[in-house]
């Protein structure tokens, strides 16, 4: 092993906030929204997730890259992030059964990153300032010619983006034997929210993100699933009306994320882009029905509106986050579909809320 | 559910002395407990024999008994308080056990007491190595082949059946007492036997072994409706093989991948939930294996412990507290995070930082001790760094540690010797650290490195490249070394006196460079959450950081300075063979006092087992090593009106010399007295003035000037280097040869120290005393006579208070020097006087102008606050005449010294001038016709050698 000097490279944020730190992946630039994970655990799942599409992520876990990357912790084909802020980068990792460092990792996906940044202070910054805009570099190191890059990023509000990674045309998974058939409309969908529904006993069609209700029922499905996915549900009409054609014919419909925040749409329940998002493995969220309490696995930066579903005549609280009280999880009075803001496949994170992927199965079968 | 209004009050079973596998931590379990409950308005019953500890002090519980952890005396408790439930799970293996042999006794029954925190069935499974086996294969959770033998002749079949390499593993026994791996067929015998022996039930485990398997613990706390958390995962540098409790370990797990951590979290769940259902907390081990990533359960604690103290330190989550509040019936959802106070105690903290434990052994006391590693525990303290990466992090573990290293490496005592560097990465001693370190510079290959000590190549590369850095700073010197190097080797955690090291220039030269460059410390958060969430709790570590450079530069400090009056206290470290829990349990009060009087008080500290870095404790906890540099930045960004040294034993008072040259104020006694006290020669020309006498003695700096100067004291000869802890390398000579071989090892070991040599008063009797001066007025706080004659160090000695056969004369000659000598050497605060009586007259052997080792046990024994008052007496805020004291003196009270000698098969209990004993009890006598009593007096004279 041999000393190498470190390379510069900048953060610049919308606000004009500067920081120096040192260059990781792909020489380059890169903007998005600034937007910080606490997980420490699972960077791999994170960057391949496809509601970070577009973000730059920072983690604030001290080290990122130890323990190398692996094709099975992949949670889309490709890597979702736009670029990576973190402190300390390790190009040496500790896995025997990884294939490749992060570095060179990153490299292949021409991911741009920094580290060696007080990830500490920029996360206190967002969370006192809210969510914004920034940019990477590591090429263009003059900061007035950054700024002027970053004025290119577009603001996440109003952003529509399912569209531009859900998958191009409709595909199946799962055995021909399944006992159950799922129709999954794909606004950006992580493998193994896949996965868990494939485990049980389902068959997907997964389906792109514009597909018509009337499509995706041609399949006729048990069950319908509206995924995860980046960007704001706001700007999405067309899945909110494909979701409402659904619940009127009252087949089971499960949505995480994205897919939750669709639903409330659907039902006329109100969106609302948070100060700063949830991102990260241990929120401590409480189901209403049960008592019971689950540490889950949270990435979204939009939110359900409270006062709306408690006004509303269909849709009622399910869960909610113990730490500020929003809204986690929401089912429709007449018990036919339910979603949940968190991330119940948790892949990163705790497996606590697993069992909702069983309570679909349930809602399917009795049907 | 809300908490349970049946429970009105609590016995909270303490962990008795300190041995070697339980220590102070559940001091810091116990108190916090106990504060938890009577935050609910529940009464607190606690019994410990300990008296040094916080726990059993009336700021903590409501009674407190002062007993040694028996039946009898728990009895005698429920007979005198209605009590509703007993928390054993605070006080270690020690409570747990007491807590199953009254409830076999059918006690807690028989009395309506109602076992909390834990379910005795769960304990038994847990302890029970074939229970606990069968109980995991029935949760299919993989566990080692192995199967338990309760005879030799089972032990060999069974190794028969599993083969070689395994392991012997005895039930019940403490830190892995007995239990040892065994490579080959040869050693088997010998090892089964110990191991039988060893377990109080004659039981052990035979085991496949797993050495060099990753290893890693995780924390939980369980509430009533089954909500699990996962507080902290460590990972432990040292691979199995080597018992948790000496391994160095990390804070949060390095190098596990989601999918691996979240299947050993499934596990620990599955585990917890299967041993019973109860709300408390719980330790699980786990062994991956490197190839494949399998995970292997190894064990499950269900109290807290070592490992929860130190996840508590490393993450902020106060998990006895916590515990605490859960075994009262409230659920994890209905109580909140004490660091942010607004979010929910229901959740799993994040760490934006690393803590790295180490381990402190201290071989040196047991000549003779095997000093290898392995599934006993040896250790008797630790250290905790806390650092933004792993190697600034290591670096403070360090520096922590104090022993006479700057941190790791660049101080110029690296190994050079192939043959040794070798031998010790594969047979680990306390040192292999450093040895590492010391084989990457001497160019051993990673590979050899790695397949000898079978550490994940992670960990490894962190050290190879603290020895690259190194190498490019060496090409430079003070001038030539660029900012961003500089700066690099900050952040990797280097003091400033290793960098002057490497570039062969003063430490000053070093710091003066970085802070014209702007390279500063800031101080940031342990606040549970990775900076989501604004924290209330002032809990701080230092590190170097980058800031934004939007001009001007900005580092952001998160620890903002008041403008009240503040004062430092400084711990006392690791805690070792000399210096123990007695000292922390002064800081805590040093600090509460002057809490009391108005000042802002600041803690610096580095041991994760101890009350005082509590959080809650001080109004600000700076978890820093107690080393030069930290506190000198700490006190350059606090600016405090000065500096307690004197609660915090020898390491606190020798950083007194540096403060006095820095020009910042010692509160209490002056740092020109504290160093007259050590000084013999100035110390002996006072007590000369003062008609006071003391041994003949003498000071010398070579063997050859101790053998004429014997001729002229005549032997026997006490030996003793000057500025040391508990007598370290203090010996009896007596006759020449001896005298020389033993100055010759001191200045090996010691190199340019003065050597003191007093004549020994044979037979003496040994008496101390403790008081309280304000420069003034002496208060003599206690007066102790040592059951054991001179010549065995006072910490070893079983000590009377008050004194019980010495005359009148002599209490009264005791009394006069004491004061006379408080008076003379200007002592405000604490002083510790020891003392040799023969032939009626009372002769002077050492004064310490500082909170000495038997100020907790008078304290307990009188019941009266004397480091409280001392505090403000050093605080200038009251003078002794203003106190009104009111000792409670009933019969005696006997300190008890505890050893731990049985951890080291090979070592006689042979004791002298240097102190062996880890911890002490209290136990109080009507009379001297007590039993008790006459039994160890008469054997006082049975383990005196030299």
């Amino acid at each position: 092993m041999k000393y190498t000097p470190r390379k510069e490279a900048l953060l610049l944020l919308e606000d004009g906030t500067l920081f120096r730190g040192i260059a990781l992946g792909k020489t380059g630039t890169i903007g998005g929204e600034l937007c910080f994970n606490t997980g420490m655990t699972g960077y791999q799942e994170i960057y391949t997730d496809p509601s970070y599409f577009g973000q730059i992520i920072l983690n604030t876990t001290s080290h990122i890259g130890n323990y190398g990357t692996l094709p099975a912790d992949q949670e889309s084909d490709t890597v979702k992030i736009s670029g990576l802020v973190c402190n300390h980068f390790s190009t040496i990792y500790s896995r025997n059964t990884a294939e490749l460092s992060l570095q060179e990792y990153f490299e292949r996906a021409n991911i741009v990153g920094i580290g060696e940044v007080d990830t500490r202070q920029i996360v206190k910054h967002i969370r006192n300032k809210g969510a914004m805009n920034a940019i990477i570099s590591s090429e263009i190191l003059d900061v007035a010619a950054l700024h002027r890059k970053l004025l290119e990023v577009p603001p996440m509000n109003g952003l529509e983006l399912s569209s531009q990674i859900s998958t191009p045309k409709p595909f199946v998974l799962g055995s021909d034997e399944a006992e159950y058939k799922v129709a999954v409309l794909d606004l950006g969908i992580k493998t193994s929210i896949l996965e868990n529904l494939t485990s049980r006993n389902i068959q997907c069609k997964v389906f792109p993100a514009k597909t018509s209700f009337e499509e995706m029922n041609k399949w006729n499905p048990d069950g319908y699933f509206i995924s995860n996915g980046p960007g704001d549900p706001a700007a999405m009409p067309y899945a909110v009306d494909t979701v409402k054609d659904i619940i009127e014919t009252e087949t089971p419909l499960f949505g995480i994320c994205l897919g939750h925040q669709i639903l409330a749409l659907a039902n006329d329940v109100s969106t609302y882009k948070l100060h700063n998002g949830h991102r990260g493995l241990n929120h401590p969220v409480k189901n209403l029905i049960t008592g019971r309490g689950e540490i889950t696995s949270q990435n979204h930066g939009f939110g359900v509106n409270e006062e709306d579903v408690k006004k509303n005549k269909h849709v009622e609280v399910t869960h909610i986050n113990l730490n500020d009280k929003s809204v986690e999880g929401i089912r429709m009075k007449n018990g036919r579909a339910f979603s949940v803001q968190y991330h119940p496949e948790s892949s990163p994170g705790p497996h606590d809320s697993r069992y909702l992927f069983d309570d679909f199965v349930k809602l399917i079968k009795n049907k | 559910m809300p908490r349970n209004q049946n429970i009105k009050s609590v016995l909270i079973i303490g962990s008795g002395p300190i041995v070697i596998g339980q220590a102070c931590e559940f001091d810091y379990a116990g108190s916090q407990a106990a504060r938890s409950l009577r935050e609910e308005g529940i009464e607190v019953t606690l019994i410990n024999s300990n008296p040094a500890t916080i726990m059993t002090d009336s700021v903590t519980a409501d009674n407190i008994y002062l007993r040694p952890l028996e039946k009898k005396y728990i009895k005698e408790i429920l007979e005198k308080h209605k009590i509703d439930a007993v928390l054993p799970t605070m006080g270690g293996q020690t409570a747990l056990n007491l807590a199953i042999e009254c409830e076999k006794a059918g006690l807690w029954k028989k009395y309506g007491v109602q076992i909390i925190g834990v379910d005795i069935k769960a304990i038994e499974t847990t302890e029970d190595r074939e229970k606990f086996r069968l109980k995991m294969l029935e949760l299919n959770v993989n566990v080692c082949k192995g199967a338990t033998a309760t005879s030799f002749l089972e032990g060999k079949e069974i190794a028969q059946q599993i083969g070689f390499p395994l392991v012997i593993r005895p039930s019940f026994t403490l830190g892995g007492t007995g239990g040892g791996f065994v490579n080959d067929a040869s050693k088997f015998d010998q090892a089964l036997n110990a191991g039988l022996h060893a377990s109080p039930i004659h039981e052990v485990l035979v085991e496949q072994s797993i050495m060099g398997w990753k290893e890693y613990e995780l924390e939980l706390l369980r509430d009533n409706l089954g909500n699990v958390i996962i507080i902290c995962s460590i990972e432990n540098f040292d691979p199995m093989g080597i018992h948790t409790g000496d391994s160095i370990t990390v804070a949060p797990a390095m190098t596990l991948p989601d999918t691996v951590y979240q299947q050993m979290r499934d596990l620990a769940i599955k585990m917890m939930n299967g041993i019973g259902q109860f709300a408390g907390g719980c330790n699980v081990q786990f062994a991956v294996n490197p190839v494949d990533d399998t995970i292997v359960g190894i064990e499950i604690n269900p109290r807290v412990s070592r490992s929860s103290a130190l996840a508590s330190k490393a993450t902020g989550y106060p998990i006895a507290k916590i515990a605490a509040k859960l075994a009262i019936g409230y659920n994890l959802d209905e109580l909140n995070n004490a660091i942010t106070k607004t979010t929910s105690a229901y959740f799993e903290p994040a760490l934006d930082y690393v803590i790295v434990k180490i381990p402190r052994w201290n071989f040196d006391k047991f000549k003779g001790a095997d000093r290898h590693l392995g599934l006993q525990m040896k250790s008797v303290g630790e250290v905790m760094g806390i650092g933004r990466n792993f190697q600034e992090a290591l670096q403070k573990a360090c520096q922590s540690l104090e022993i006479k290293r700057n941190g790791l490496g660049a101080d110029g005592r690296e190994v050079t010797n192939q043959e040794v560097l070798l031998d010790s990465l594969a047979n680990p001693s306390w040192n292999r650290l450093f040895h590492i370190y010391d084989a990457f510079k001497l160019g051993i290959p990673f590979k050899t490195i790695q397949n000898l000590t079978k550490i994940d190549k992670w960990f490894l590369h962190q050290i190879e490249e603290l020895i690259l850095l190194e190498k490019e700073i060496r090409k430079h010197d003070l001038d030539s070394l660029p900012s961003s190097l500089l700066f690099e080797a900050k952040q990797k955690g280097y003091a400033d006196r290793q960098i002057a090291h490497l570039l062969e220039c003063y430490e000053s030269e070093v710091y003066k460079k970085r802070n014209d460059l702007g390279i500063k410390r800031v101080y940031k958060c342990v606040d549970t959450c990775a900076a989501e969430f604004e924290a209330k709790t002032p809990y701080y570590y230092s590190t170097f950081v980058d800031g934004s450079h939007t001009s001007p530069l900005h580092l952001e400090n998160e620890s903002f300075v008041s403008d009240r009056k503040k004062v430092v206290v400084l711990g006392s470290g690791p805690n070792r063979i000399g210096q123990g829990i007695e000292f922390d349990y002064s800081c805590v009060h040093g600090v509460l006092a002057a809490r009391e009087c108005g000042y802002e008080t600041i803690m610096i500290n580095c041991n994760p087992e101890t009350v005082s870095t509590d959080f809650d404790i001080s109004d600000k906890l700076y978890f820093e090593p107690v080393f030069w540099e930290h506190i000198y930045d700490i006190i350059q960004h606090e600016k405090p009106e000065g500096v307690i040294v004197q609660l915090g034993g020898q390491t606190a008072l020798k950083i007194a010399e540096k403060l006095h040259r820095y020009g910042i104020k010692i509160i209490g006694t002056s740092y020109e007295a504290l160093d007259l006290a050590e000084d013999r020669g100035s110390f002996s020309t006072l007590l000369k003035e003062n008609n006071i006498p003391y041994p003949k003695f003498g000071v010398i700096e070579s063997a050859e000037q101790a053998v004429e100067l014997s001729r002229e004291l005549g032997f026997p000869l006490l030996v003793r280097p000057s500025y040391v802890l508990g007598g370290q390398s203090m010996k009896i000579v007596i006759n020449e040869k001896e005298l020389e071989s033993h100055v010759v090892d001191i200045l090996r070991d010691i190199p340019d120290n003065k050597i003191l040599l007093d004549h020994f008063l044979e037979r003496a009797v040994e008496a101390e005393a403790d008081a309280i001066c304000d420069g003034e007025d002496v208060y003599i706080i206690g007066v102790m006579e040592h059951i054991e004659p001179a010549g065995i160090h006072s910490g070893d000695s079983y000590a009377v208070l008050p004194t019980f056969d010495l005359s009148e004369n002599v209490v009264r000659q005791i009394e006069e020097h004491t004061k006379k000598i408080a008076l003379a050497l200007r002592t405000v605060g604490l002083i510790n006087i020891q003392f040799a009586i023969k032939d009626e007259v009372v002769y002077v052997i050492e004064a310490n102008p500082r909170a000495s080792r038997t100020v907790p046990f008078i304290c307990k024994a009188y019941e009266e606050p004397y480091v409280n008052y001392a505090t403000k007496v050093m605080l200038g805020e009251k003078k002794v005449k203003d106190f009104t004291f009111n000792p409670k003196k009933h019969g005696y009270a006997i300190k008890i010294p505890v050893f731990s000698f049985n951890k080291f098969p090979n070592v006689n209990k042979e004791l002298g001038p240097e102190m062996k004993s880890t911890g002490e009890a209290i136990y109080f006598i009507e009379d001297l016709q007590d039993d008790f009593f006459v039994q160890v007096y008469g054997e006082r004279n049975l383990y005196l050698s030299r």
